[in-house]
């Protein structure tokens, strides 16, 4: 394989890389406000939070992003492949965020609750200083592994033109007639890519259940 | 113990017919209680009576449905702003502690100052060192929770509260979680607390406390008040049949 197909396959994973980071980036202010919709709001808009979940997490991915590109472009729409793509990805990771940290809100005790509120701290200061850094931590592990399904995600947005790290593994191995070791180096890079992820959440979740014992 | 209760004052706490329900159960009935500035009350009574349930309902971390709850001379509605009001001048410790795990024990006294009364931080870190010298911890300052015993955690507790300079605190069984030999040291803050004057009502089992600190113990059953009386006659001449079976079964144990 020559140096510039290397490369190629590089500017592949750069565009995985930055797919994700999109993808995290957006779904974690909308996540968080999901989360906190299903925790702390009342009842219309907890109900709205909930419908969101069970819409983005029961379709695939490949769906979403296919109607948020081809079909919002029938009815007249007609968005950027970056704007389609950060869009798709934003509401699939903001459901999965969403319902993930809703656990950990949930998994902190209520006497955290209780004793801020007692002390006349008000909603949103209870949330931030009180709630969510206990929330967070707890939810840690989940939020890697996520990131990791986030990751080997961004596959998908092939299909609406992106070359990240698996389009360019087809054209490659197109060009090279040698799949075999084109998918190789390209499993090794998203393995490099994932797999630190993984030790790290494996690492965190290990060191939460010490530290609950 | 010389009482403080001020009975030329106005009431601190008032609750005239208060009523409280969970679903069909009814955890509250007709509750009439008038705490006099410096009074110390001690509630006891048979598990689910509804004691937490009526010091929950004073600083409206349970809403009740109806009757009326004045505090320092705020009466206690369901706005925000009378809540606020009322939580700003309540105390309250928990059996649980219910510390910030991921804040120092100076870090938990400062958050509520500095967030609801919006003091600066040297302020409200100068108020907190002094505080927990008082209840003898102040060593423990940079400490987190999970490394302190659980009686030192219900000292911090109790400091934390102070710090929010409140002119009511509320105890819901305290030392109820403690091991035995930390009971004590939890006591002796408490009764400290009780000699420079502060309103207290102390739902506690500790009948010792109870006739050491109380002005009057209160004895509740099935949500409702059923006797009170100064300790010393409490526990001489008990008149409630209930009473008197509840106080069997604790001074026998
Ligand atoms: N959130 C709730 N929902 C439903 N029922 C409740 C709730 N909180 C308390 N109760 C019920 O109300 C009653 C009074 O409860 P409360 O906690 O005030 O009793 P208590 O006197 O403090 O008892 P204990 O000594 O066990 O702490 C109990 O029967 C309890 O089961
Ligand atoms: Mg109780």
């Amino acid at each position: 394989m020559t140096q510039d197909a290397f490369l190629f396959l590089l500017n592949g994973l750069l565009w995985t890389v930055g797919l994700s980071a999109i993808g995290f980036a957006g779904g974690t202010p909308a996540g968080l406000a999901i989360a906190l919709a299903r925790t702390t709001a009342p009842g219309p808009l907890n109900r709205a939070a909930a419908g969101y979940i069970a819409v983005f997490q029961g379709t695939p991915l490949l769906m979403q992003l296919f109607v948020v590109y081809y079909g919002l472009a029938l009815i007249g729409l007609k968005l950027d492949a970056w704007v389609a793509v950060a869009i798709g990805f934003t509401l699939h990771a903001s459901a999965y965020l969403g319902e993930i940290w809703r656990g950990g809100i949930e998994a902190v005790p209520r006497g955290q609750t209780e004793a801020a509120t007692a002390l006349g701290i008000r909603y949103v200061s209870r949330m931030r200083d009180v709630v969510l850094p206990q929330a967070l931590k707890i939810s840690l592990p989940a939020t890697i592994g996520f990131l990791v399904q986030l990751i080997k995600g961004t596959s998908l947005a092939a299909i609406v033109g992106f070359t990240e790290l698996a389009r360019a593994a087809s054209i490659i191995s197109n060009q090279t007639f040698k799949p075999l070791l084109v998918y190789a180096i390209v499993g090794v890079l998203y393995f490099a890519l994932c797999w630190p992820l993984s030790i790290w959440g494996a690492r965190m979740e290990r060191k939460l259940a010490a530290a609950s014992r | 113990m010389e009482s403080h209760a001020d009975t030329a004052s106005q009431p601190m706490i008032v609750m005239e017919a208060v009523e409280k329900s969970y679903g069909a159960f009814k955890a509250l009935t007709n509750i009439n209680l008038t705490v006099r500035q410096g009074e110390r009350i001690v509630l006891c009574g048979p598990s689910g009576s509804g004691k937490s349930t009526l010091i929950r309902c004073i600083n409206h971390l349970e809403r009740y449905e109806s009757g009326k709850i004045i505090v320092d001379g705020i009466h206690l509605g369901d706005d925000m702003r009378t809540v606020d009001a009322v939580r700003r001048e309540v105390g309250m410790v928990f059996q649980s502690f219910n510390l910030f795990p991921h804040m120092t024990v100076l870090q938990n006294c400062i958050l509520a100052p500095m967030r609801v009364r919006g003091i600066v931080r040297a302020e409200a870190e100068g108020i907190a060192r002094a505080l927990l010298d008082r209840v003898k911890i102040l060593d423990q300052a940079d400490k987190y929770p999970a490394q302190l015993s659980g009686g030192q955690q219900q000292r911090v507790a109790i400091a934390r509260a102070l710090c929010m300079q409140p002119r009511v605190m509320l105890f819901d069984e305290p030392t109820s979680a403690l091991d035995p030999e930390m009971v004590k040291e939890v006591l002796d803050t408490m009764i400290g607390l009780a000699e420079d004057g502060m309103t207290m009502i102390c739902v506690t089992h500790e009948m010792g406390f109870a006739r050491q600190v109380a002005d009057r113990v209160i004895f509740m059953a099935r949500g409702e008040i059923v006797e009170q009386a100064p300790p010393e006659e409490f526990f001489r001449n008990p008149k409630n049949e209930r009473t008197r079976a509840f106080l069997g079964e604790i001074l026998h144990h």
